[in-house]
């Protein structure tokens, strides 16, 4: 947001405004590619919600609220959005606040800084159905390295973990790795921020008489904050959004004991060929997702504001 | 003319950090930052050494007890007989085309739109720019049945087409707005020079603008890239056929009802993240420039 509109104060009172139509040229294609494949599908799910639909995808006419009310008489519903906040909160918070310190970490300057670096965009770069795949396998019953390991060392007696299916842990573990593959991106994004920090500002605090807790309290701290709540935004976005670990970590089971809004919306509409009330939880996904994106421009907007 | 103002920062910078690395001097503190921040480093790359390891066991290696972490004998012949165990290169070659598909319509369709809005002020400039970013926001997965709908209302149900475009679609705001920061860097004087030595605008686009914003173009296809490669949901959803699948949906064929063929799993997965993997981080530099100047001030 901040790189475009200091764009447009910069372009501003350059030149006179130029019309929509000539403007088309350029951005038409983009526009067309947006309408296409955003726009579209968002009314189809709006308009598809307020049908009567059955599970062969046929419509049968206009059905009012009525997919939303078999949506809310469904038992499992409230259970399954309180955890969706669970989720997306457990997992961001723990992204940010372990990326901060991390983000310091490879800033710092040592010997083979790049092979650090490079080993942490590993997670980013690799396929998330991948990387939860393997985690799978590391947590399996009776094979799995880490109930082997455990047992190794001695720290587990008698039976093994089902980390994926017993309940007691396996929403735990989604957590633990949604955050694994959450830290490379928020921390990039937090690195990023503190090389933008001029050495000069930092070097007059330092003249000045301030310790190493002053200067990151009042000089790093704040500057960070435009990069902490982009990187949260975004993290809040991509986590809510999440399917792939779910999907292939425990499908949302056993049950629905791990699914989040998104992967029952999925579930219902793909698996249980429940299309009505998948809908309705789709607008309401949907509907939370644009919620995120407005606070997103109002607090950007607010920064700039300020600046 | 020729100033190349972004290549000579980072080669400024290069040198600095040369300098420093010359100056490196060892102390208590500063061996403990780096011996922790090698052990987060290898945390991160654990579960892939993993996979690995685990891809070069024979089967009956996977469930030896008590567990050995490395083969007792080496199956390099894993890497082999995965291509007959799988039609793994036709997953490979779905998702070549589809990410390379994707990533071209990703730039003919971004550039134009960044430089434009970058370079110019136009009635319903801001209500572009907002769809724009609010597209980045988005991620197929919340949309799929309206997906699924619109590419069975097209007839691309199970095409290489829909994926390439819905990728494409997804991608776009990333490229434009990643973009449209770039251009907007580009003094406009340089630009004009070129104008009045006779460059037409999309020559000038072409000539003086994009070399030097070439780390953002690259770091735009390599984001679309990877991201249409790793893309899951929308895959799983539109693709029904085996012969068809991208290599992400593609590696569950190896997941069965009881039993998962491990090796054979990891052996395939090992050969889509590593050569993905070197894409970014052969972008690394110009990826984290990318972000600052994207998003991050």
């Amino acid at each position: 947001m901040t790189a475009t509109s200091i764009a447009a104060k910069k372009v501003k009172n350059r030149r006179p405004a130029n019309s929509t139509i000539s403007a088309l040229p350029w951005i038409g294609p983009s526009l067309l590619l947006i309408l296409l494949v955003v726009v579209w599908p968002a009314i189809e799910l709006i308009r598809i919600s307020l049908t009567k639909i059955t599970s062969a995808g046929v419509l049968e006419g206009f059905f009012g609220l009525g997919n939303y009310r078999l949506l809310f008489e469904n038992p499992d519903l409230k259970t399954i959005a309180v955890r969706t906040l669970i989720w997306v909160f457990a997992v961001v918070s723990i992204t940010v606040a372990l990326s901060l310190p991390l983000a310091q970490l490879i800033n710092q300057n040592f010997p083979g800084r790049k092979f650090v670096r490079w080993a942490m965009i590993v997670p980013w770069a690799a396929s998330v159905v991948m990387t939860s795949i393997i985690w799978k396998w590391i947590l399996e019953l009776t094979s799995g390295e880490l109930n082997l390991t455990l047992q190794q060392l001695g720290l587990q007696d008698g039976q093994p973990v089902d980390w994926l299916r017993d309940p007691r842990y396996s929403f735990f573990v989604l957590v633990w790795v949604a955050v694994f593959v959450s830290i490379p991106f928020t921390t990039f994004v937090i690195l990023a921020g503190l090389q933008s920090i001029p050495n000069d500002i930092i070097e007059a605090a330092q003249v000045d008489g301030a310790g190493p807790w002053q200067v990151y309290r009042s000089i790093k701290f704040p500057l960070l904050r435009n990069a902490l709540l982009i990187a949260t935004i975004i993290n809040l976005i991509n986590v809510f959004n999440s399917f792939p670990i779910i999907w292939a970590l425990t499908r949302g089971g056993p049950g629905y004991d791990t699914d989040t809004m998104i992967t029952f919306a999925y579930k219902m509409a793909f698996v249980e060929y429940n299309m009505g009330p998948s809908t309705a939880l789709g607008v309401i996904n949907f509907a939370f997702i644009m919620l995120i994106v407005l606070i997103y421009l109002r607090v950007t907007k607010a920064t700039r504001d300020q600046a | 003319m020729t100033t190349d103002t972004k290549t000579t920062d980072i080669k400024t910078m290069d040198k600095k950090v040369k300098k420093d690395k010359v100056k490196f001097i060892w102390t208590p503190k500063k061996a403990a930052t780096a011996f922790s921040a090698y052990m987060i480093g290898l945390f991160f790359i654990y579960p892939y050494i993993n996979m690995l390891l685990t891809s070069l066991k024979p089967n009956e290696e996977l469930y030896a007890f008590p567990m050995k972490r490395l083969p007792q004998s080496w199956q390099f012949d894993n890497y082999l007989e995965v291509w007959s165990v799988a039609p793994i290169g036709n997953f490979l070659r779905a998702s070549v085309i589809v990410s390379i598909c994707a990533t071209l319509l990703v730039l003919i369709v971004s550039v134009p739109a960044a430089y434009y809005v970058a370079r110019n002020r136009f009635r319903g400039r801001s209500a572009f720019l907002l769809l724009v970013l609010a597209t980045q926001m988005f991620s197929p997965t919340a949309l799929i049945i309206g997906i699924f709908r619109e590419v069975k209302f097209f007839g691309l149900l199970d095409t290489w087409a829909a994926l390439i475009i819905v990728n494409a679609g997804f991608n776009l705001a990333f490229a434009v707005w990643l973009l449209s920061g770039f251009f907007a860097s580009v003094p406009v004087e340089i630009e004009e020079a070129a104008m009045v030595d006779g460059c037409t605008r999309f020559a000038s686009l072409r000539r003086v603008v994009l070399p030097v914003t070439l780390p953002g173009l690259v770091t735009a296809v390599i984001f679309t890239f990877v991201s249409t490669w790793n893309e899951f949901t929308v895959a799983l959803t539109v693709i029904s056929s085996p012969t068809r699948q991208p290599i992400s949906t593609g590696i569950t064929t190896f997941i069965g009802q009881y039993d998962v063929a491990w090796e054979y799993l990891f052996t395939t997965t090992a050969i889509a993240i590593i050569p993905v993997v070197i894409l970014f981080i052969s972008i690394e530099k110009y990826l984290v420039g990318g972000l600052t100047a994207g998003s991050v001030k």
